[in-house]
């Protein structure tokens, strides 16, 4: 029965807004909260500013020899002196642009994918250029001189292990996945023991079979590099977790999917491949970046074996006689190096997993 | 004959026989390729090595060694030292996962923000690297022995370990060990009581605060009946090291730290995850129905947080035992270190060393396995 | 009439779901052409009956023949079956990664080798019988359910089966989009094709059925003509259902 005119809407009163309200909100808004915000600021007023004054304020950039590093601060011009060893391992000095051309290349044909249409095209231009990669940077090929693979090492030899290992545990992994799930019970136990065998054990002792045992399988003659056999043993190792992880993939694909590929007449093949392996894949990118970054960690225990990764170059470099003692700069490079990768990685894998939940929806 | 090869179960049966046929077939071609090479090389077979003499040392033992033991001891030792530090990785990591995890949901956006990084910083990094960077940057830096960092005079840190006085395998210390289990198995039963007391007369019995004195007092009363006495004995510096006393070594403590850090990142993310998932409606429901805080969290929160974060973070239990197999890179007396490293450089005969370390992972994997279905089980929500 | 002759002859069909007896001594004959509606309650196993007359299920005792050929595990009968036997399914089970106009030529590419052009020109055909043609390129989950059912029935409709069976193809639609499907299915029925439908919509029973089965408890109870089954029906257990679903 009564009729209100309208009303303009007003400013918020200033204590509940602004930024003096914000800190009060979120950094004090109890003892219990104040407590931790001293508490908080204390570890980072503990660890931020040595930190810096080691690794920049008083550390050494400029010079060649250990003579150059006088300070308390970090010796950078250790890692400077050597940093091809760190990139390229014992790749020799002339013919490094190989190995600069390959990491060109990866990024033109990264770069071409927003333009191409199709995935049968991008599947090619990949496969192109794996066999082109692998010439150059092994050689012996169209005059380009053949560099044995003990001399491949440092941050290289961890992107070829890491490059290698997805690529080849990723068809095995979908067959055992496709296994796994299949009706035919000698197939599916087959692929259970596989996978639970591998998914049991730590990879060291995988990577140990490979390089002790795997020679004593087949005749004399034939002979395997210790790399070769390392990516054997990892792309075994990763196939199982890669299987896992498409068979949840395809577990979150209604049975509705598979009765409709079969009413209209689509055979096993046809099926898994046109309907259901699209689909369980795109459910599983996210796991699927997951399991990349764990793949580029894993490659760390070649170490172990022998060969000499990122990783490996740290004991490596600082066993010159010139510059014992600075392991502690080498590790903190390499631990930023291996960050970076893995971070922007994970980054990477959430833009996706933001970019197909909208898909699906 | 055509329309018996179409049919989709006869398909079926001459598929699995083929691939039977190519697995036997590959498996026969190894075997047969391995007897040869053996012998070629003249590598022993069998276990009988595992009764020859080791005849090396082993710095961190949990029962007495020496060198004049077997392989077969060694073997027991690896396994014991695998299993003590992937239980000590364990008990640390699900402390501070939890604690990061609980924090990261925090409303105090500073304790937020450090959470969120500390998971974002040790998550990417590979964990040998961390391991080996605790083990030769940081426990390496510490002083030598004359100059230890010490507590009191009785505990000692310094580049040789991490020294504390030693309790005496006497009277004492037994009682105090067994009144612990006691406490826990009476807990157990005073859960029981008291819940059966709240369904007949509503009141609640404070087991917690119970379970926490008691905690503190029995055991001061079993330390009293057992003799007051922990006879320690106390590590001292003699010459350039100390003796006496127990010591945690740098390996152990390298691989522990490292495997602690790096795990809790896993188990905080499945910790946060569990909490997230509970609907937020279910902490108004609580509320609204007069429970408090503690109450809410006790009965309608946790039971279904937990229900999500339990299986990962068992998983993550079963990648601590697998990454203490990473022991061998600092020389940590795992089992991978002393039975699949210096064994098999001594005895040679790989194919049963892995195989036995294999199988050693392979049965704790299983059993940790067992141990999440079980669970599982018991916590699944009935659904019609 | 004329002599039509059984396309569909279902013969003593009993089926097992481990202990449980989900069908009980079908027998069931349908001619060329003819519209059969199937109805009963929930759990009767009417869904069972139509799925497995292109084989989604199989059964243990009794045969099924379809356009005189008997169903088997053999592959080139399965195949030959379902390529003239379509399926519209109550959660229409569109490929959620393909476009509209992908889902529909799938099949025709890769089970019957159709050239592409072909295929596409076909699909559009039917897109716009069913008045779908203007998302040919959108993808299933940026259509209304409505929408998504009649792409499934031009799906099906792209190897001119001659038999369509239909399970529940309505149950899943909001109200308001039952209609455009009915409308398609009682365009399809004016069309001289077999249709078996499983439904609870009467009013398209009583519009296009030749015959009105109706099942529970895994066998038939009664079947007849749509006037006869819904104004004079004889079993016990008919009037009740029948009571219960045109009560409101």
């Amino acid at each position: 029965m009564a009729v209100y005119n309208k009303i303009e809407s007003r400013k918020a009163p200033s204590n509940s807004i602004g930024f003096f309200h914000w800190i009060r909100e979120n950094l004090f808004s109890s003892p219990l909260n104040s407590a931790l915000t001293i508490l908080g600021i204390a570890i980072l007023v503990l660890i931020i500013p040595p930190f810096i004054k080691w690794a920049i304020v008083d550390a050494n950039f400029k010079g060649t020899t250990r003579a150059a590093c006088t300070g308390d601060g970090a010796c950078w011009v250790f890692v400077k002196m050597k940093l091809d060893m760190f990139l390229y391992g014992f790749y020799p000095e002339a013919e490094k642009w190989r190995v600069n051309l390959t990491y060109g290349l990866f990024f033109v044909v990264i770069a071409s994918f927003r333009y191409l249409k199709g995935s049968m095209l991008k599947l090619s231009i990949a496969a192109l250029y794996f066999i082109v990669a692998f010439f150059l940077i092994h050689g012996g090929f169209f005059g380009l001189t053949n560099i044995p693979t003990n001399k491949w090492g440092g941050l290289m030899l961890t992107i070829v292990i890491s490059a290698v290992g997805i690529v080849c545990s990723f068809p095995i992994g979908i067959i055992f996945a496709f296994g796994r799930t299949s009706e035919l019970p000698i197939i599916k136990s087959i692929s259970v023991t596989y996978i639970e065998f591998i998914r049991g054990v730590p990879l060291i002792t995988i990577l140990f079979m490979s390089a002790v045992i795997l020679p004593l399988f087949f005749p004399e003659g034939v002979n395997f590099n210790k790399l070769l056999r390392a990516l054997i043993g990892i792309t075994l190792f990763e196939a199982a977790y890669i299987a896992e992880i498409i068979r949840g993939g395809m577990q979150a694909i209604p049975k509705g999917q598979y009765e409709a590929a079969d009413a209209i007449g689509l055979s096993y093949w046809q099926k898994m491949l046109l309907v259901i392996l699209p689909q369980a894949l795109k459910v599983a990118i996210p796991n699927l970046v997951g399991t990349f970054i764990a793949l580029f960690q894993d490659t760390t225990l070649v170490l172990i074996i022998g060969l000499f990764d990122l990783l490996a170059m740290v004991q490596l470099t600082t066993s010159d006689s010139h510059w014992i003692g600075y392991e502690t700069e080498g590790y903190v490079f390499v631990t930023i190096i291996f960050w970076v990768f893995c971070y922007a990685m994970s980054i990477y894998s959430k833009t996706l997993e933001k970019r197909f939940n909208t898909n699906l929806k | 004959m055509l329309a018996f090869l179409r049919d989709r179960k006869v398909r079926g049966y001459i598929f699995q026989f083929l691939s039977i046929v190519i697995v036997v077939a590959f498996l026969w071609y190894i075997g047969v390729n391995t007897a040869h090479n053996i012998q070629q090389r003249g590598i022993r077979t069998g276990f009988g090595f595992l009764s020859g003499t080791a005849g090396f040392a082993i710095n961190d033992t949990p029962i007495s060694y020496n060198e004049g033991d077997t392989y077969a001891r060694v073997f027991l030792i690896g396994i014991l030292n695998t299993l003590i530090v992937s239980f000590v990785s364990i008990v640390l990591a699900t402390i501070l996962g939890l604690i990061i995890g609980v924090l990261r949901l925090s409303k105090n956006w500073l304790v937020k923000k450090l959470a969120a990084a500390y998971v974002d910083i040790f998550r990417n990094i590979p964990i040998l690297l961390q391991i080996l960077f605790w083990y030769n940057v940081v426990l390496r830096s510490l002083p030598d022995p004359r100059g230890s960092i010490d507590f009191f005079g009785k505990i000692f840190i310094n580049n040789r370990g991490f020294y504390i006085p030693r309790a005496a395998y006497n009277s004492t210390t037994f009682s105090v060990i067994i009144s612990f289990f006691l406490v826990i198995v009476f807990l157990v039963f005073l859960n029981k009581w008291a819940k059966k007391r709240q369904e007949l007369t509503g009141q609640e019995f404070p087991v917690l605060l119970t379970g926490i004195a008691l905690f503190i007092v029995v055991p001061i009363i079993a330390f009293f009946i057992g003799g007051a006495n922990f006879d320690f004995s106390y590590p001292h510096l003699n010459g350039f090291n100390f003796t006496g006393g127990k010591v945690f070594y740098p390996e152990f403590l390298a691989l522990a730290f490292a495997i602690t850090v790096y795990t809790a990142t896993f188990i905080a993310e499945a910790v946060r995850s569990g909490i997230e998932a509970v609907d937020k409606g279910q902490k108004e429901a609580a509320a609204s129905i007069g429970l408090t805080g503690y109450q809410s969290l006790k009965l309608v929160v946790l039971p279904q947080a937990v229900r999500i974060a339990i299986p990962p973070t068992i998983n993550q239990y079963l990648n601590i035992v697998k990454n203490s197999s990473l022991a061998t890179a600092i020389g940590y007396p795992g089992l991978v270190t002393i039975f699949a490293g210096t064994t098999l450089n001594q005895v040679g005969q790989a194919i049963e060393i892995i195989s036995m370390t294999m199988a050693v992972f392979l049965t704790i994997s299983l059993t940790i396995s067992l141990v999440l279905n079980w669970l599982n089980h018991k916590m699944k929500i009935k659904e019609r | 009439m004329e002599q039509q002759e059984d396309v569909i002859e279902i013969r003593n069909l009993n089926k097992w779901y481990g202990e449980f007896q989900v069908l009980k001594d079908i027998n069931l004959n349908v001619k060329k052409g003819e519209i059969i509606v199937v109805a009963g309650p929930s759990g009767s196993g009417k869904s069972t009956l139509v799925r497995c007359i292109n084989y989604l299920e199989q059964f243990q005792e009794g045969t099924i023949t379809v356009n005189d050929v008997e169903l088997s595990d053999d592959v080139k009968k399965i195949k030959a079956i379902r390529e003239d036997v379509a399926m519209v399914f109550q959660s229409f089970n569109l490929f959620p990664h393909l476009t509209i106009l992908d889902n529909l030529t799938l099949a025709p590419i890769w089970v019957k080798k159709t050239p592409k052009k072909e295929a596409i020109e076909t699909a559009m055909n039917y897109l716009e019988r069913v008045g779908i043609a203007d998302q040919a390129k959108k993808y299933p989950n940026q259509l209304s359910g409505g929408q998504q059912q009649r792409v499934a029935i031009a799906r099906s409709l792209c190897k001119n089966p001659s038999i369509m069976l239909f399970d529940e193809p309505t149950s899943a639609l909001d109200p308001e989009m039952i209609s455009e499907v009915l409308d398609v299915m009682i365009e399809l029925a004016h069309e001289h094709r077999t249709m078996v439908c499983v439904t609870h919509e009467m009013g398209f029973a009583k519009k296009v059925a030749d015959r009105v089965i109706f099942m529970e408890s895994g066998q038939i109870i009664e079947e007849n003509d749509p006037e006869t089954f819904f104004n004079h029906p004889e079993s016990e257990r008919l009037k009740l259902f029948l009571s219960q679903i045109l009560s409101h």
